[in-house]
Formats: structure tokens, sequence, C-alpha cells
């Protein structure tokens, strides 16, 4: 019995303590279900995510970079199929061991792997890193074929720029590169950037990126734990850049690097009524090509030793004295101004008697003197003496309002390049203002002949010659065309300005601001007169460029030589007198020349430049001439192209 | 009437029938039937190996949970301890035979089935001590001389299991051993006092853990420790329970599972996947039916006479509720990953097996509820 009694006790407590821990139990399930409340319902959202983030992978796919036309619609910058390399870093366990694999595969020296560390470094854990962005079909295939065993290696195939008339463009066009992190900085590239995408370095490459660059694709997979991609979810397409039309026309910047072949300098064309610029060349030149993929550091170190400077694009970085390119400016500002009645005589006597001011003794350029000169002969024969006194007679100040009008002293294409020098037209302000001295007389006289503090690009002389010969109207210069304007209006306006000759109340004289398609000049005939003066010096004898010229009315042209020093001359050196081919290079003058053409209704503006040429009239005319030939038969398709009818191209 | 029909062999078929516990048949066929489904979900929606094994696993383990629930409750007690020598000679044999997989050996090959005789051991624990706590006198219980036995019954098989290396099956084994030891009426200052001893030797503990048993509960305070490595299996876990959401994903839909970023989907985790694509619904009610399977083993265990029964019932009840339990706050990050199956839903057939032998023992009570067995 006492058993039986213990044995319900027992019993008891057994299922007593069943019951403490039945509560149990549904205690710590209560637990669970609300910590399953808790991810499921309250935390849904955020593993929602997490899950997508786990099983989507995005890759962007790189935009075709939009190309470059010229006024033809001929390519100037095209995109090739190229076969690329890619690793992905984040889907790699040991780089060295993938990077080695890589190296033996594809052939890769110890320069490059250790430029792929040093690039390695840059990234992010989880960016892409470009091994190659131009491998040979040879390496790629290869490469597919060990795919397996190269884990976060991917192979590419992508588009990169090409520029098929390579060394004739590079100057304007420019070239692409890969993006350092400057150029990451700046928001139209940030935006659409992809890793190994080319940006643009120089040129229309660098100042049009935002219409170039285009945007990126994106592609959305779903993929598993290992990465492996098992469907596409997703693909917005990329979008290519915008074409970029430019108004130079390939074949004669072709030809106009051709002429400059050798030598160190630079051409420019010009339509004087649009400011079309047609041609813009500068000597030497560089293969942009090189660049795309990176230069390689002899390709590099032959550039930069170049002791001609290649990369410097002379057209707009590189300033010379205008020499006496300057001169029908300063003959049009005296006549404007009034300061002189171009039927003054002034007598050019050479070397043994020269011009004096205060003492200080100038020299015409010729050593037997021109004799007694009126204004236009001076101009075409080049009379350094008579604008010697000129200038004197004008004053610096004039001269520089009317120079700036025309202009000079600031850049003429504005934010294209990023390297176009300002130039520099001095007045008495500026020198007080920069150097913080006086201005002395001597210096005007010498400013007279494009010498001395003076300071103007290529483009810049080529820029004051067409609105000269356009009869003295501002035009805009610009080298990407401007579909907005219609030019054909404008030069009809013109025109009529030209002949109808209505007064105007404007005083021209003024330092004003004038707006594009208006009037320069207070007188019409002082136009005029400098452009018969050039044609003198051009077409007629003793003329600095007679020989030549052209007597087909059809490219007959004007122009007026320059030969701008680069150091003193001394009392030695005229003594001497010594050839071109005899002075040391670096001590030659250069060569200037410009031009319009044709006489009868002019239409383009022409400057040439050769560095330490010798005279402009032997050095730069005869390339003038040949350009403007080439020019005016390339008319009538420009013409037609821009009535609209680009079927020609 | 019956006591005495059971005790004179007059028990006839008929009434055995009578006594079976139908609905908890019932539960074990549904448990059994979501764990096809979610099975053949891990493989893709693909009817191939792992699907078609467990299948026929499961319906042979179900026919023998049936055959052995006839066994009477009296045969069971007798060869308590057998069942348990049993598993520790097995046990030992692993250490000398097994064979090894991922860093472990657990297993013994018997050709048609690879047994992991720990998962024996669970069912062997219980029994044995329902049989030992059954004899002895409640005035008994709480003297050392009674006490030191179940400890060091447990202590041999937990020693070995963790030898294997295997923390969470060890820690199962015992947290059911101590579970039987409570409801015996141990009294409560003992489990109070080995709380904190086992407190005290905590730092001694963890210093005798394996590297990646370490690792494992670092990662379990904080996940994101080493989301590559030892944090991934909670990371992913987490993210398709959490994803699911109410709903879930739908069935074959679950993209944590299929893309494969969850790990071990068909075993420890596939309370995961099951989650990911039924949604808090779905594991709510997979709760309840597990709820209820406890429950009717309980019942059975008030409905029985003999304290052998009883203590099997409640001690096994305990058990599922323990695997359930630290299974699926394992794959809801709040316990280490420790490796425990989920009872029934889990690939595995030493699980499985366990399980319905188990399950069997508990028929067995209810059928012969009312047998009376005596202490010698």
């Amino acid at each position: 019995m006492l058993n039986r009694g213990r044995n319900i006790e027992k019993g008891r407590v057994i299922t007593r303590r069943m019951f403490i821990l039945a509560a149990a139990k549904i205690l710590l399930f209560a637990g669970i279900s609300s910590r399953l409340y808790n991810l499921q319902i309250s935390d849904r959202e955020k593993y929602e995510i997490l899950s997508d983030k786990n099983r989507i992978r995005e890759w962007k796919t790189p935009p075709q970079r939009g190309i470059i036309v010229d006024n033809f619609n001929k390519v100037l910058a095209s995109n090739d199929r190229v076969f690329q390399l890619h690793l992905m870093l984040d889907e790699i366990d040991d780089f060295d061991v993938t990077i080695f694999k890589i190296k033996n595969i594809i052939g890769l020296d110890k320069f490059q792997l250790k430029k792929l560390y040093r690039k390695k470094e840059r990234l992010k854990p989880w960016d892409t890193l470009v091994v190659s962005d131009n491998l040979t079909w040879e390496q790629f295939s290869k490469i597919n074929l060990y795919l397996h065993e190269l884990e976060g290696a991917k192979p590419v195939l992508s588009t990169s720029r090409f520029y098929p008339y390579a060394n004739d463009l590079v100057h304007i066009v420019g070239y692409v590169g890969d993006a350092s992190p400057k150029d990451l900085e700046k928001p139209e590239i940030k935006e659409n950037f992809v890793p190994g995408l080319k940006v643009g370095k120089y040129g229309i490459e660098s100042s049009q990126e935002k219409m170039l660059i285009g945007n990126y694709g994106i592609k959305r997979y779903e993929v598993n734990a290992s990465g492996k991609r098992i469907s596409q979810i997703d693909y917005i397409k990329e979008r290519q850049g915008n074409k970029v039309n430019l108004t130079i026309d390939i074949e004669i910047q072709k030809y106009a690097q051709e002429l400059l072949k050798e030598k160190a300098g630079s051409i420019c064309a010009m339509d004087i009524y649009t400011g079309e610029v047609v041609a813009m060349a500068s000597s030497p030149t560089y293969d942009p090509n090189k660049f795309t993929h990176g230069i390689n550091q002899k390709d590099w170190k032959e550039i930069t030793n170049n002791p001609l400077k290649p990369l410097i694009n002379k057209s707009i970085a590189g300033l010379y004295s205008p020499g006496s390119t300057f001169k029908p400016l300063v003959a049009l500002a005296a006549l404007e101004y009034g300061t002189l009645d171009p039927n003054k005589t002034i007598r050019c006597k050479g070397h043994k008697h020269p011009y004096e001011l205060y003492g200080v003794k100038y020299h015409c350029w010729k050593k037997e003197g021109h004799g007694y000169m009126k204004l236009r002969n001076a101009i075409k024969q080049s009379c350094d003496i008579y604008f010697y006194e000129m200038a004197r007679l004008l004053g610096v100040d004039k001269l520089s309002v009317i120079a700036k009008r025309y202009g000079l002293g600031t850049n003429v294409l504005g934010e294209v390049y990023n390297d176009e020098k300002n130039g520099l037209v001095p007045d008495t302000k500026w020198k007080r203002r920069v150097l913080e001295k006086s201005w002395y007389l001597g210096e005007t006289v010498i400013n007279g002949i494009g010498q001395g503090y003076i300071q103007t690009t290529p483009l810049q002389l080529c820029l004051m010659t067409a609105q000269i010969a356009n009869g003295g109207y501002k035009i805009k210069p610009h080298i990407i065309k401007d579909e907005t304007i219609n030019y054909q209006n404008v030069i009809n306006k013109i025109k009529l300005d030209q002949s109808n000759f209505p007064l105007h109340e404007r005083n021209y004289l003024d330092d004003i601001n004038i707006e594009y398609y208006q009037r320069m000049y207070h007188k019409k005939s002082n136009i005029n007169f400098v452009l018969d003066a050039m044609f003198g010096s051009t077409n007629e004898q003793y003329g600095t460029s007679y020989r030549s010229r052209y007597d087909d009315p059809k490219y007959q042209f004007a122009g007026k030589t320059g030969t701008s020093q680069v150091r003193r001359i001394t009392d030695l050196d005229r003594e001497l007198d010594l050839d071109t081919e005899q002075i040391e290079y670096k001590k030659r003058d250069h060569a200037l020349y410009v031009a319009f053409a044709p006489y009868k209704d002019p239409r383009y503006a022409i400057s040439v430049i050769i560095e330490h040429g010798g005279s402009g009239s032997k050095a730069a005319a005869p390339l003038a001439s040949k350009l403007i030939k080439r020019i005016i038969d390339r008319h009538n398709l420009r013409e037609q192209i821009s009535n609209g009818n680009s079927s020609l191209a | 009437m019956l006591r005495e029909r059971i005790q004179t062999n007059n028990y006839s078929f008929l009434d055995k029938l009578k006594s079976i516990d139908y609905l908890l048949i019932l539960l074990i066929i549904a448990i059994g039937s979501i764990s096809i489904f979610a099975i053949y979900s891990t493989e893709g929606g693909k009817f191939s190996f792992y699907t078609k094994n467990h299948i026929i696993r499961l319906s042979a383990f179900f026919c023998l949970f049936l055959v052995l629930s006839f066994v009477r409750v009296s045969t069971w007690y007798k060869n308590a301890y057998l069942f348990y020598i049993v598993g520790l000679i097995l046990l030992i044999t692993v250490l000398f035979f097994g064979i090894s997989a991922s860093g472990a050996t657990r297993w013994i090959n018997l050709y048609f089935l690879n047994l992991q005789p720990s998962e024996l051991m669970k069912i062997g624990v219980i029994i044995c001590f329902a049989r030992y706590y059954h004899r002895i006198q409640s005035s008994d219980i709480q003297s050392y001389k009674f006490l030191i036995q179940p400890i060091i019954l447990l202590i041999i098989p937990c020693y070995l299991v963790i030898q294997q290396p295997d923390l969470g099956t060890s820690i199962l084994i015992a947290g059911s051993g101590i579970a039987i030891i409570w409801l015996a009426g141990l009294n409560i200052k003992y489990f109070v006092y080995s709380g904190l001893l086992l407190l005290v030797s905590l730092p001694f503990a963890i210093s005798i853990l394996k590297p990646y048993q370490k690792s494992r509960i670092l990662t379990f305070f904080n996940p994101d420790r080493d989301p590559l490595g030892a944090g991934y299996q909670i990371i992913q876990s987490k993210i398709a329970i959490g994803s699911g959401g109410f709903f879930g994903k739908g069935y074959l839909k679950g993209t944590q599972s299929y893309l494969e970023f969850l790990p071990e989907k068909h075993t420890d985790f596939i309370f995961t996947l099951f989650s990911e694509e039924f949604g808090f619904l779905g594991s709510i009610i997979l709760l309840l039916l597990y709820i209820l399977l406890i429950y009717r083993i309980i019942n059975t265990g008030l409905v029985s006479r003999s304290f052998f029964a009883k203590l099997y019932c409640f001690g096994f009840a305990t058990a599922i509720f323990l695997y359930v339990f630290v299974n699926i706050a394992m794959v809801l990050g709040m316990l280490p990953i420790v490796g425990a199956p989920l009872p029934i839903m889990s690939y595995g057939g030493s699980s499985l097996l366990s399980i319905m032998l188990g399950l069997s023992i508990v028929m067995s009570c209810k059928i012969y509820n009312q047998e009376q067995i005596s202490v010698y």
C-alpha cells in the first residue's frame, strides 16, 4: 500500500513536471513565432532587397562613342571592334594566381604587369580591372579556351576609337585615353562611366565629351550563389553618343598637313562670311591612335623629345609676332582715324639712312630702300619706314582698338580647345597694368610693323584677314557646325549691306561692343583701300608675294607677307646679310602669310606660318597659293553641302 | 476489464486497432508529405535523387513504424538497456570504422543506408532513462547513488558523439536525457547548481571546442563578422526567410534556394526553404503541426498507466520539441549553427529512422496504455 501511495506520488510529480515543461515549450515556440513575424512581416522589405541584391547582378555595357565627321560627312573618328579582357575583382579568390595565369596565356611583360598592379590598387574590390583593352584575335581565343581556369575573367567584345586620318587631324579632333581620376570628376563622364570606357583627352574629343560619350546600357542578370548567370532579367540598351559635325574639309586639311610636312608651323583657312574653319593644320603632328590603348614609352618619348614640339597645336596655341601681316590692319586703323592721307609720301632711304626717333634707329627690311612711297605702295612692298611713321602718328591705343576689333587679343574658338591662347594686343594701359611701366614711343613704332609686345595665333591672323576681306563685318569663327544659323541669309545680308552702303549713326571708331555680322568700319572706302593694296602686294610687280600669284580670276587672291623676327637684329647681322639657310635654325625668322581669295568675290581667308622658315614671300606665300587653289576648287561642293544637298558626300 | 485482457493476452487485434492514435498517424503523414514537397523543391522541381530516396525512406520507415507499433510496451521496457547498449556499441564502431564526410566521422556503412548511430542514441538514451527511473522509488531519486548512474550513462554517448565531432546531436542527446531526469522528479536545486557550474566552466568548455565550432558560436553573436565565411549560412538563411514575407514566394519559386544561396537546404536548412516559399503563414502552419504532434505524444503519456510509458512519452515529446526548436531557432539566427535536423522534414535516413522508431514506441505505449509493467 505504501508502495502504491509512493507510486501515485511519483506519477503526480512526473505529470506536474511535464506541464511545467510543456509551458516552457509553448513559451519557446512563441519566441520562434515572434521571430518569424519579425523577419517575414516587419523586416520583409529589407530582406527582399537583400534577396534581390543576392540574385540580381548588373553589368554596365559601354556605350559607343559618337562619331566625328567633317563638313562632307566623312568620318574623322570612328569606332572599331576590339577584343578586351576584363577581370571582375570580386569574383577572384587569389589575384596573384589569376594574373599569373593570364600572364602566361596572353604574354604580359614585367612592365605591363607592374602597371596592372598599380591600376588594381586604385580600384575598389568590386570594380572591374581592364587587363587589356586591345587583345589580338589569337590572345582573345586563347583566353576563351582557358576561361574555365580563370575565375573572374571576362573576355569582352568592345569598340574603341579609330582615327582614319590619324596624323592629319590630331590637333583638331584630339584623342581618347583611359579616364584619369580628374576626368572622373567631370559630371558628364562620371554619369556615364563604365570601366574600360575611353574618354576624350584633347580637342573635340574632350570638349564635346557631353555629346560624344553616350549613355551606358544595363544588363540585369539573375545569378546563382557562385555568380553564374542564370537568366537575363532586363536589358536597358546603351545609347551611342551623338555625332559631332565639324566644319573642316578633310581634303583641304590633309593637303594643308601635306604642305607643312617636315616643317614646323600652321595653316588656317576660314570662310570669311560664315566663320567656318575649313582647315586648321599644325605641324609636326602625331598619331592619335597610339593613345587609345595607352601610348608606349618609346612613342611618347619620340613625341616629347621632338624639338619641333608636335604636342603644341600651333594654330591656336602658338604665339607669334604677326610681323608685316599686321600692316594692312595698321593702315586700316590709320585711315579710319584719319591719321594720315594715303597720298602722303615718305621716303625710304635704305639702311644707310634709317628712320630715327629720339636717337634710336629703325631699319627697313630692304637694304637699298624703297624710295618714295605712298601708302598703297608701302603695303604692297611692305615698306617698314612708312609704317614706323604711320604708327607714330596713329598711336598705340587707337591701333589696339582696331586690332582687337578685328580679332586679335582674344581666343577665337572659345571653349572648344582648352589650350587656345589669347595672344596679346598691347596698349599703354596694358603696359602700366601688367609691366607697371609707361609706354615708349619706340614701342609704338615697332608695333607698326607687327613686332614688339604684340602676339597672335595663326587662327587670329586668319580671322583678322577674313574680317577685312568680308568688307569689315564681324563674324563668329567656329569649328563645330552650327545648324541654328542660316548662313545664306547672313551672306545675303552682308552683301546687301556692302552694296547699299547706307549711312550709320554709329561711331565705329569708339571702343564699342559690336554684335556678330555687324559693321566694324567707319568708312567703307578705307577697307577697300586696304584690300586693293593687298591685291597689289600679290598681283603687281614689286609686290612681296608677286611670285605666288594666279592670273586666272577664279583663283586670283590678295595677301600680305610677313617675316617675324625671333630676336633683335643687330648691326652685325645687317652687315652680314645672310641667307636663311646660313642662319642657325632657332635664330631664323618665322615666315608668315595671310591672304583671301578669290579677289573679285572673296570667300576664304587663309593664314600660313612657317616657324623659322625665313621670309614670308619665299616660305609661306607659295604654300598659301597652292592651298587656295584647292579650296576654291572645292568651293562648289561646299556650297552644295551648306545648301542642304548632303547626298554629294 | 481492458487491463485484465491485456494482462491475460485477451487483447484482440480489433481492440488494438481501436486504441491506435489515428491523429498522430495523420500528423506523421501530413508532415511527411510536406517534407516530400520541400525536398522536391530543393532539387529545383525535378524528381531526382533526393526526392526519390526520401520517398522510399519515408514509406519504408512508415511501414516499420506501423509494424513496431504493435510490439508490446513491456517488450520495449525489457529491451531498453539492450537498445542503449547496441547504440553505444555502434557509436564505438563509428569511432573505429566510421566513414567520414566533410571532416566528421559519423556514419557506418550498412550498404542500403549510411547509419548515423548518434541519431539512434537520441532514442536509446530516452528509453534507457525511462526504464531506469521506472524502477527507482521516488524516495531514492534524490540520492547521489541513483543520480550518478544516469549521469554516467549520459556522458558516455555525449562524449563519443562530440568526438565525431557532432556538437549538435550531442547537445540534443544531453538535452533529452536531462529532460527525463527532470521529469522523474530530481530536485530542482541540482539543476540550478549544475546550471551555475556550466556557466562557470563555460570559458573552459569553449577552449576545448574545435575552431570551426568556436567560429560558429562567435558568428552567431555577430553574423556580419565573416559574411562570406562562417556567417554566410545564417545571413543567407535569414534573407531567404525574411524575403518570403507573409505568403511566401510560391512553391518552387524560392530564389534563395534554387540559385544555391542556401547551404544544406535538404537537411538542416529545409525549414528555410519551406519558409521562403510558403511564407509566414506556411511556417506557422508547419509549427502548429509539430505542436500537435508533440501534444499527441504527451497525451499518450497522460493516458498511459506505467511510469515507463509516461516517462518515455514525455521525454520523447521533449526531445521532438528540442529538435524542432533547435533547428528552427538555428535557421532563424536565434541559436548558433550546430547541425540539427528538423524531424521528418530533413533529408537523412538515420534521423528519420530514429524519429519513426521513437514514434512507434509512443504508438505502442498508446495501444498498450493499460499495460502494467512490473518493476523487475
